[in-house]
């Protein structure tokens, strides 16, 4: 009988126990609604990641690269996160990628996840993402001015660089705007952090979500060696005699 | 009504080591000592070590071959697989601790078993996870092992491994004795597949038993002691997982280390 009651009692406390700790688990993701937005549609890799999935096929999420971290950036996605579980990952709003010249994070990685060939690049060939502005909420295009992403910026004045523009409604006044240039931003992030607006005017997102990719027939002639593009097109032709004759001799004629 | 659970000096070892090794992972000043985590790892800043079996994962799903990285998860491989066995279980994996305990309640409470799980299970698992992380290109057992999300929870502070450490423990508690451990971690079945020929091995003394069956008892693997009572000699099943909780509960010094009794020259 003692046992019994004993068991049911454990049962108990273990149903408790159970739905409290999914329950802490489901707070850990309502910080606030808008930090929620940021944190679980998408999430920025760490430096060194050529695409996501030669990445998710050779990362043994050891945490190396976490631990590595001097700036505490990274952190391991655990299953409140959407990225897969035990991955790197950061937010760039909460702590950007400080893009340490030795980025000890790559280094330390034991597998092919993290590319030892950007290590040897350096920060410049990093690929984590791109920042996109948003003209409505930033507060140069109001004509206001602001810089603190240009300066906060690592490739300062590259990476994101100042446009003049005329302010058409007070027609007397420069707008300083600021730009981004996708040959130089590597998506760390930086510029996001510093943002003075309530939610970040200029975000990160990954590449993927932005790059786009030309046709290789739209070759930039003023710029040299842009043509190298056209190096491995392949030129035959293929012409099917056959075609034109069963066109004229289809049905249709 | 607790049957010969007995605080033995293996048992105290192996919680030494096993809590040790998450405490060197854990703090910053200890770096140096170990650095990583159970996955992948290195030692005093200069061996590096990787679990082979995440490494396997890796390489069916990526095939490429890293030889540094190669090297690291062989160095683990053959320090089982020659020596220790599958002495992971007890000695490193901290899943054991959340089991040993459900074990200990379970002595208590005795509660009915309510699934049938054979132990066979386990190798089924191993291999579809391999064939699973060959298909889809990601190590698949990595991404819900629950050894790591409990190492992951205890290293880097982070809160699901409670939920995951709950329901290890329910399911050991009320369905079956020792179900994640003995019958399901295909991690587990990896290092038992490796260790048939390892040095390690617990030795039976027929002459010496009492058949009290104690070890049988408190073994989380009963079927490896198969020749208790039987025959003297070594436990070959490498499904032993060298928790030495048979040589603690022994009263008759009848089974051992058979590496312990080589240095004391007993043979
Ligand atoms: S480059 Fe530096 S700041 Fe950025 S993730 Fe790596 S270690 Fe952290
Ligand atoms: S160090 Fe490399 S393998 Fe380890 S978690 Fe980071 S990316 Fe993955
Ligand atoms: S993310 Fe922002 S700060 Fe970083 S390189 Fe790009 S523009 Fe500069
Ligand atoms: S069987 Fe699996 S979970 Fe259990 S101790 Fe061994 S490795 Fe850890």
């Amino acid at each position: 009988m003692r046992r019994k009651f004993l068991v049911s009692v454990a049962k108990l406390v273990a149903i408790f126990a159970g739905i409290f700790s999914f329950l802490y688990l489901k707070k850990d993701e309502n910080v606030s609604s808008s930090k929620k937005r940021l944190t679980t549609s998408f999430y920025l890799r760490p430096p060194g990641v050529l695409n996501e999935k030669h990445f998710l096929s050779s990362c043994i999420r050891c945490g190396a690269c976490v631990k590595a971290c001097p700036y505490n950036t990274l952190k391991l996605a655990s299953f409140n996160d959407n990225a897969s579980n035990g991955t790197p990952i950061f937010y760039a709003s909460k702590i950007p990628c400080y893009l340490c010249d030795t980025l000890p994070c790559i280094a330390k990685c034991p597998s092919d996840a993290l590319s030892k060939d950007i290590l040897k690049q350096g920060i410049k060939s990093v690929n984590i993402g791109r920042a996109i502005v948003d003209e409505s909420s930033c507060v140069a295009h109001f004509g206001i001015q602001c810089d603190a992403c240009y300066r906060a910026c690592p490739f300062l004045d590259k990476a994101i660089y100042l446009e003049y523009k005329r302010n058409e409604r007070t027609n007397k006044h420069a707008m300083l705007v600021p730009k981004v240039n996708y040959d130089y931003c590597v998506g760390c992030g930086m510029c996001e952090r510093a943002c003075i607006t309530k939610i970040p005017a200029i975000s990160v997102l990954p590449s993927d979500f932005i790059l786009g990719q030309r046709n290789d027939n739209y070759v930039k002639g003023w710029v040299e060696g842009d043509d190298s593009i056209l190096k491995d097109v392949n030129t035959n032709k293929k012409l099917d005699k056959n075609k034109a004759m069963d066109y004229l001799n289809g049905a249709e004629f | 009504m607790v049957q010969n659970f007995k605080i033995g000096k293996y048992l105290i070892l192996r919680r030494i080591t096993q809590i040790g090794i998450l405490l060197l992972f854990t703090f910053k000043s200890t770096e140096f000592i170990l650095f990583g985590n159970l996955s992948s790892s290195v030692l005093l800043n200069s061996i590096k070590l990787s679990d082979p079996f995440a490494y396997l994962q890796i390489f069916l799903a990526s095939f490429t071959l890293n030889f540094e990285f190669f090297l690291s998860a062989l160095v683990i491989f053959l320090l089982y697989a020659v020596f220790l066995g599958r002495a992971f279980c007890a000695w490193v994996c901290p899943v054991n601790l959340i089991t040993n305990f459900a074990e200990l309640i379970r002595r208590y409470l005795k509660p009915a078993k309510l699934t049938n799980f054979k132990a066979n299970t386990r190798y089924f698992l191993l291999f579809s996870f391999l064939l699973a992380s060959f298909l889809f290109s990601e190590p698949s057992f990595e991404k819900i092992s629950h050894i790591a999300i409990i190492t992951r929870g205890i290293i880097f502070m982070q809160s699901s491994a409670i939920f995951v450490g709950i329901l290890i423990f329910l399911a050991d508690l009320f369905l079956q004795r020792n179900l994640v451990c003995s019958h399901l971690c295909p991690l587990g079945a990896f290092y038992s597949l490796i260790s048939r020929y390892s040095l390690l091995k617990i030795t039976y003394n027929l002459d010496k038993c009492t058949k009290c069956a104690k070890c049988i008892n408190i073994c989380p693997e009963p079927q490896v002691l198969n020749l208790v009572t039987k025959y003297s000699g070594k436990v070959l099943n490498p499904e032993c997982i060298k928790c030495a909780r048979c040589v603690d509960v022994c009263d008759d010094d009848a089974i051992n280390f058979n590496l312990i009794n080589f240095v004391k020259g007993k043979k």
